[in-house]
């Protein structure tokens, strides 16, 4: 059984200091904005946006200046993030690229492809999707199909990816595909991962797909005879599963899993008002202690990544914990000041309506809740 | 940083392998049955590990209470049945009003009770005190003024709680104090309800470390359907989700620890951090409870087995200081009396370096 701990951390002068310039942003950026836009959190985009991030150094800010990074902490990140978070700002076009591709590029791409890719990324301006799973491969990922064939000059992909976030708006897809046939012995070896032009490469099909919420977020994506160069496989052709595990990583630990929901909290408070009855104030006291208690195992996390230690079993638990906290949050909310929301309503309404609804996803995405705790069961030695 | 500095180092190790020697099965029966573990308390003592919060020039260690966060943990997972936690919380009030710590196991009274301190006496009735017999003195915190007073100067009525652990009701006719003094701290509740809260935070975390860590191996060892129950993926899921909320349980009572050591002389926001820990370590205990004992199956229903002395505990403990409903009001009316334009702001600050 591992030693699960959160060393509580707190955020260096540098990064409270960097905290009061991103709210003058936002509230420079998202006067008036409104709050059923702002429920969106960071699956809201904005290019606009996105650049004027950039344009402040706040995309990339952990990588190394040469490529354009920041060349920041991890906790001046996390500030930026957990701001733009709590503000609800449309930080989706660049998020994946700021999150995981980046990063993925920077420690196992080549030289020429990090000079090609990076500082386009950290100005905002390029975008990136991630192609994992298929139709039948969705938390068993090595059971993806979709595969790549060496050409002359490059190699030919055929298959299908689906839940494409993004696909339909991003520059780039990092995809993990079979470049040789499945091992029987071996599920994971054989995989790679491409960096896919989304824009240019003929054979490549988008096909949006719509979701409970009536939004268009993610995507089908076609790959018939699609030509890539051979400089578009990312890290060593069989080693994607490896690349993928650290990559998940990165998308486990972040403030994005326990904040999504939180503009849900901020109506709810303003809804139930200073005159509160017992039970009212005792139902958003609770949620109150998880966010600040969350808050503080998300801040623990970013000080272990900052001290290079890659802390998968305690990521995989603040997931756990943080997606359980905003997936329950318009279930309490209901519970403390239960409506049947109208869509002529007001912001609380709203709100409540699009977090009902979107809340589904949240155990889903980057890897299912039982996922997670099959990583926290294997932590405890239970297999 | 807390669990990193020397003190913390030191006193985890003693805790830590002085409580896993001598609370037995055996002493834990007993216990419940009655008998003072007078071996266990002295062994406690002799190894300083009693008076860790009380300044040195008062009979205390002087350590912060991030260094003292392992010792509460301990004594919660290891059942601990002496007022070890009380004395460390009670010798903390007695050295901030400058009052000489005495020897022994000390009886905190939780605050917001209806006792009165008037013409150098106290006057009312306590009930629930923790191990009020078995205490030389009892310490009562009433509107900052901090009053130390032998037991043989009131009546103990003896209780106890559903973990049977001494719960007494304490009637004070006029009794006097052998010393009195004055917390010169700014706080909206009660200091000692406070500090209990606190306290029993981090026994809970350590209970609930506890329970898992027993149904963990309890998994691993039963066969059924011709292998250990831990491979099957409804017991695994099981427990992963309690061991989560133990884990957030423990980072919630290390945060209110430290979030005392930054209050200074105002605990108006370390007591946000205490409520949070309360609030989270009662919900979290639901789940740990559920999840221990279901994997146990009937084993762990019996008086045999020694799941219920943790559990059971847990249960008590949720209720003492303060249930989550509790706290979770006191926080909750901060939260809206600020209004949702504060909520985020407040929050980011209260926890600032």
């Amino acid at each position: 059984m591992e030693d699960i701990r959160f060393t509580p951390g707190l955020l260096p002068p540098e990064a409270e200091a960097l905290r009061a310039e991103v709210r003058t942003f936002i509230a420079d950026h998202l006067k008036g904005y409104p709050g059923v836009k702002r429920a969106k959190s960071w699956s809201g985009a904005d290019p606009e946006f996105s650049k004027a991030m950039g344009a402040r150094g706040w995309i990339g800010m952990t990588w190394p200046t040469e490529y354009g990074g920041g060349g920041r902490s991890f906790l001046e990140r996390y500030v930026v993030l957990e701001e733009m978070l709590a503000a609800g700002a449309p930080v989706s076009a660049h998020w994946v690229a700021d999150r995981q591709s980046g990063p993925l590029l920077l420690k196992f791409g080549t030289e020429d492809q990090r000079r090609k890719y990076i500082p386009a990324i950290t100005r905002g301006e390029s975008y990136f999707c991630i192609g994992m799973s298929e139709p039948n491969s969705g938390s068993d990922l090595a059971s993806i199909r979709t595969r790549a064939e060496k050409t002359a000059d490059g190699w030919r992909i055929n298959g299908q990816k689906i839940w494409t976030s993004k696909a339909h708006t991003a520059h780039h897809m990092i995809a993990l595909v079979r470049t040789r046939p499945q091992d029987p012995k071996d599920r994971h070896a054989g995989l790679s991962q491409f960096l896919i032009d989304m824009k240019e490469t003929k054979g490549v099909t988008i096909r949006p797909i719509r979701n409970m919420a009536g939004e268009q977020m993610f995507n089908e994506v076609f790959f018939e005879d699609a030509e890539v160069p051979a400089d578009a496989l990312v890290g060593t052709e069989g080693g994607g599963w490896g690349q993928v595990t650290t990559e998940l990583a990165f998308e486990r630990s972040g403030p994005e899993r326990y904040l999504s929901s939180y503009q849900l909290l901020f109506e709810l408070v303003r809804e139930i008002g200073a005159d509160a009855g017992p039970a009212e104030a005792a139902g958003i006291g609770r949620l109150a202690a998880h966010l600040s208690t969350l808050r503080q195992m998300s801040i623990s996390i970013a000080t272990m990544l900052e001290r290079g230690e890659t802390p998968n079993l305690a990521a995989a638990i603040v997931k756990e914990l943080g997606v359980a906290y905003e997936q329950d949050m318009p279930g309490k909310a209901h519970d403390i000041a239960g409506i049947s929301p109208r869509t002529g309503g007001g912001d609380f309404d709203q709100v409540m309506a699009y977090m009902t609804m979107a809340a589904r996803s949240f155990s889903l995405r980057g890897g299912t809740r039982e996922i997670m705790r099959g990583i926290i069961a294997r932590g405890l030695g239970l297999r | 940083m807390t669990g990193t500095s020397e003190m913390a180092n030191i006193l985890a190790e003693a805790a830590g392998r002085l409580l896993e020697d001598h609370v037995t099965r055996g002493v834990l029966g007993a216990a419940e049955d009655g008998t003072w573990p007078s071996d266990l308390w002295q062994v406690l003592e002799d190894n300083g590990l009693t008076q860790p919060l009380a300044p040195e020039d008062r009979g205390g260690r002087g350590a912060s209470f991030a260094d003292a966060f392992v010792i509460a943990f301990a004594a919660g997972r290891r059942r601990a049945p002496v007022p070890l936690v009380e004395t460390m919380a009670a010798g903390w009030l007695l050295g901030r009003a400058g009052i000489e710590v005495p020897a022994g196991p000390l009886a905190l009274i939780d605050g917001g009770g209806d006792l009165t301190f008037k013409d150098g006496a106290l006057s009312g009735v306590a009930e629930g005190v923790p191990w009020a017999a078995q205490a030389g003195h009892l310490v009562a915190e009433i509107d900052g003024t901090v009053a130390l007073i032998p037991t043989d100067a009131v009546t103990i009525t003896p209780d106890r709680n559903m973990a049977g652990e001494p719960r007494d009701t304490v009637t004070f006719a006029k009794a006097k104090p052998s010393g009195t003094g004055t917390l010169d701290l700014t706080a909206t509740l009660p200091v000692a309800r406070t500090l209990g809260a606190l306290m029993r935070a981090a026994q809970m975390a350590g209970a609930m470390e506890g329970a898992v860590t027993l149904a963990v191996q309890h998994a691993g060892d039963r066969e059924q359907f011709g292998r250990p129950i831990a491979k099957f993926q409804a017991i695994q899921q099981m427990l992963a989700r309690a061991a989560a909320r133990a884990a957030q349980a423990r980072s919630a009572a290390e945060t209110a620890f430290l979030a005392l050591d930054r209050a200074g002389d105002d605990l108006t926001d370390a007591e946000w951090d205490v409520a949070a820990a309360k609030v989270v370590a009662g919900e979290a205990a639901e789940i740990v409870y559920d999840a221990a004992h279901q994997t146990h199956g009937a084993i762990g229903f019996t008086y045999e087995h020694e799941l219920h002395f943790t559990t059971r505990r847990l249960w008590a403990w949720r209720g003492e200081f303060g249930a989550e409903t509790f706290w979770a009001q006191d926080i909750g009316r901060r939260v809206l009396a600020r209004g949702a334009d504060n909520l985020w702001p407040d929050l980011t600050a209260r926890q600032m370096g």
